[in-house]
């Protein structure tokens, strides 16, 4: 066992392809256990820094030691304590389930026979024991997924590496992606995660790199990084979009801030300062006969943090209108529970 | 994607609320704080299961070596066999093809001149038929190496590949295996070719064991060749490259060889050149195996290309496994 108490300690990373600098300088000290989340948008280095930590890349310059071991010098000890799990699924789609987790089981030095028990194990355990017989060209995105997480689990990694593991699956599939990450972390391994999703960043990291354009432009827990945004956003929704600019007059008063005119005529926001609390607003709204169809008051989203960091929306934000209306939908139902 | 920001902007926008209603909507998982991890709570069964198949470390097997690994993956390409029988189609219809083509339009004509009798017809045809199908029997074969590195290419391009560098193997497995796969359907290629051209009239003075031999001797160049396309497969961008640089290299190969027609029938100027083609060498090679003559120089000539080929293309093909990105 190494006596390293850190899976990844890298200075320096950098990596170029042509004229492009994918990796510009990157360091990152990631302790063993837990979930260590990269978030960045398209494009910002970090599958280039997974397949450098994973010794599938040489850095063109830096260090960098995975579990106690260089990657230049040490790659094959490396690779017998990883496990990768690719952007795109990294399996032999032509192939059937349990051919795929014999195939590497062999390679990783089980006989035919144990190799075969193995992948049956865990296909029962990933619920896919029903499409053992079937190619995996056949498997719907979050089964590809977890047959994918299982292949790397035919022994147990000391450091996994997932990138992306929900890109382009569906919310449920999400959900128990989310649940196996959870139970292998609970189990030891240590997880290094990239994702492009602020949520799943928050909802799974005890610490977060955000990375863009190469470099680490900011390192913490969910919670430090929320924090160098502002306290809180308070959301109200109006049930009568007539009577807006009036609630917008009362939160003026009772908030001291500025109170923001949201695309959707019924909504507004306001930035809430650091010891504020929500309840006076709500009762001011109350009293001034407003009906409120949504009140609710949270820490700012990663979104917001990676807004205040980069000066640009992510990607995700970009391109995706629908979010929008679906945070809003979703920010209803939360603040009637939360005013209630 | 609306949705699922959806059931997480719930949780966001709860921010340090009590629990209420709204969370019902948190399609499953264990529920959590907004900063960092909780672990993970017994509410699925599968949690439970994942866990209990976890390996202890000390179970960990020693990874495979050189030659289990190569077997591996020797193993996995007859499972794409077994799983894509179309992929069989060009090893199988295309010699047929060629073989029957050659003979029957082209025989005629090509007969007299090998002969030198001048005569034209049946007899020509089955003249030409024996030195014929010898040289088809390499140029089928050697085609088909081709397509070991579109098959190599179009694995590198998805995720399989880092899946397979990432794992603590004998690097040069995944290729070599590859090659030893191949193998299989070299020989099933040559066995069909071999078949129609006993079927059209092919009686090599070798008897038996001169075909096999011929065979054998191709079989170990087709592997040793391998190695160039397995370079082009490593150096090209697409599937379509490979197949493009694979065919520009191919086509001068086997023409300008005596597959076809005797170096004798060619200009002089040229007939060096064509000589000097490792597949003339190789042919010529075959051919007399198959007549059922040994030429010690002609096979060490065979071994010399060969050993050739290993020694720069396979090296210089891990180099670039090893540093693809």
């Amino acid at each position: 066992m190494s006596p390293s108490p850190y899976a990844v300690e890298a200075h320096g990373l950098v990596k170029k392809f042509g004229d492009n600098t994918a990796v510009d300088g990157v360091d990152l000290t990631i302790p063993r256990g837990g979930i260590y989340g990269v978030l960045g948008p398209n494009g910002a280095g970090k599958t280039t820094t997974i397949r450098m930590l994973a010794t599938l890349l040489r850095p063109d310059a830096g260090e960098a030691l995975v579990l106690g071991h260089d990657v230049y010098s040490e790659p094959k000890v490396i690779r017998e304590q990883i496990a990768l799990t690719g952007q795109f699924a990294s399996l032999d789609e032509d192939l059937t389930g349990i051919e795929n987790l014999i195939l590497l089981g062999r390679l990783l030095g089980f006989n035919k026979q144990a190799a075969r028990s193995r992948g049956l194990d865990l296909l029962e355990a990933f619920g896919l024991s029903e499409a053992a017989d079937r190619q995996v060209k056949k498997y719907s995105g979050g089964m590809r997924r977890r047959l994918d997480i299982a292949g790397s689990l035919i022994v147990t990694p000391e450091l996994m590496f997932l990138d992306e593991p929900t890109t382009g699956i569906d919310p449920r599939s999400r959900n128990q992606v989310w649940d196996i990450i959870r139970t292998l972390v609970a189990g030891g391994t240590t997880i290094l995660l990239t994702t492009q999703y602020l949520e799943e960043a928050d909802q799974l990291a005890d610490r977060i790199a955000v990375i863009d354009h190469g470099r680490v432009i900011a390192e913490g827990t969910p919670g430090q990084l929320k924090s160098q945004v502002g306290a809180g956003a308070l959301k109200v929704r109006v049930v009568d979009p007539v009577q807006r600019e009036e609630a917008a007059a009362v939160l003026e008063r009772t908030v001291g801030g500025v109170v923001v005119r949201e695309k959707d005529s019924a909504a507004l926001s306001a930035r809430l300062g650091e010891d504020a609390s929500a309840s006076p607003s709500l009762a001011a709204l109350e009293e001034a006969g407003i009906a409120v169809e949504t009140f609710s008051f949270g820490q700012p989203s990663l979104d917001e943090v990676f807004l205040a960091l980069t000066g640009k929306p992510t990607e995700a934000e970009d391109n995706n209108d629908a979010n929008n209306d679906g945070r809003s939908t979703a920010a209803a139902a939360a603040g009637s529970g939360g005013a209630a | 994607m609306s949705r699922e920001t959806e059931t997480t902007a719930v949780r966001q926008e709860h921010g340090d609320l009590p629990a209420s209603g709204a969370d019902v909507e948190h399609s499953g998982g264990p529920r959590q704080g907004t900063a960092g991890y909780a672990p993970a709570v017994e509410t699925s069964t599968e949690a439970g299961r994942i866990r209990s198949v976890l390996l202890p470390a000390e179970q960990r097997p020693t990874p495979s070596g050189a030659l289990s690994g190569s077997i591996t993956f020797g193993w996995r390409a007859m499972l794409k066999i077994k799983h894509i029988p179309m992929q069989l189609f060009d090893v199988t219809i295309f010699p047929i093809m060629m073989t029957v083509m050659f003979t029957l339009i082209f025989g005629g004509a090509m007969g007299a001149v090998v002969s030198g009798s001048g005569e034209t017809g049946g007899a020509a045809i089955s003249e030409y038929v024996q030195f014929f199908i010898p040289g088809i029997f390499v140029q089928t074969l050697i085609m088909i190496t081709m397509y070991t590195g579109l098959t190599l290419n179009k694995d590198i391009s998805k995720g399989i590949f880092d899946r397979f560098r990432s794992l603590p193997t004998w690097r040069p497995a995944q290729l070599v295996g590859a090659l030893l796969g191949d193998q299989v359907r070299y020989t099933l290629a040559g066995t069909i070719i071999l078949t129609v051209g006993f079927i059209v009239g092919f009686r090599p003075d070798g008897g038996v064991a001169g075909v096999l031999a011929g065979f054998a001797l191709l079989l170990v160049f087709s592997f040793c060749l391998s190695w160039v396309w397995t370079m082009v497969s490593l150096l090209m961008p697409t599937e379509e490259a490979v197949m493009g640089v694979s065919m520009t290299l191919i086509f001068p190969l086997t023409f300008a060889s005596n597959i076809f027609v005797p170096t004798a029938t060619m200009p002089s100027w040229l007939q060096p050149v064509v000589d000097a083609n490792p597949v003339s060498v190789l042919v010529t090679a075959v051919r007399e195996l198959m007549d059922g003559t040994y030429d010690a120089a002609s096979l060490g000539l065979v071994a010399l290309y060969c050993g050739f080929l290993v020694v720069v293309f396979a090296p210089i093909s891990m180099y670039l496994y090893n540093r693809k990105s």
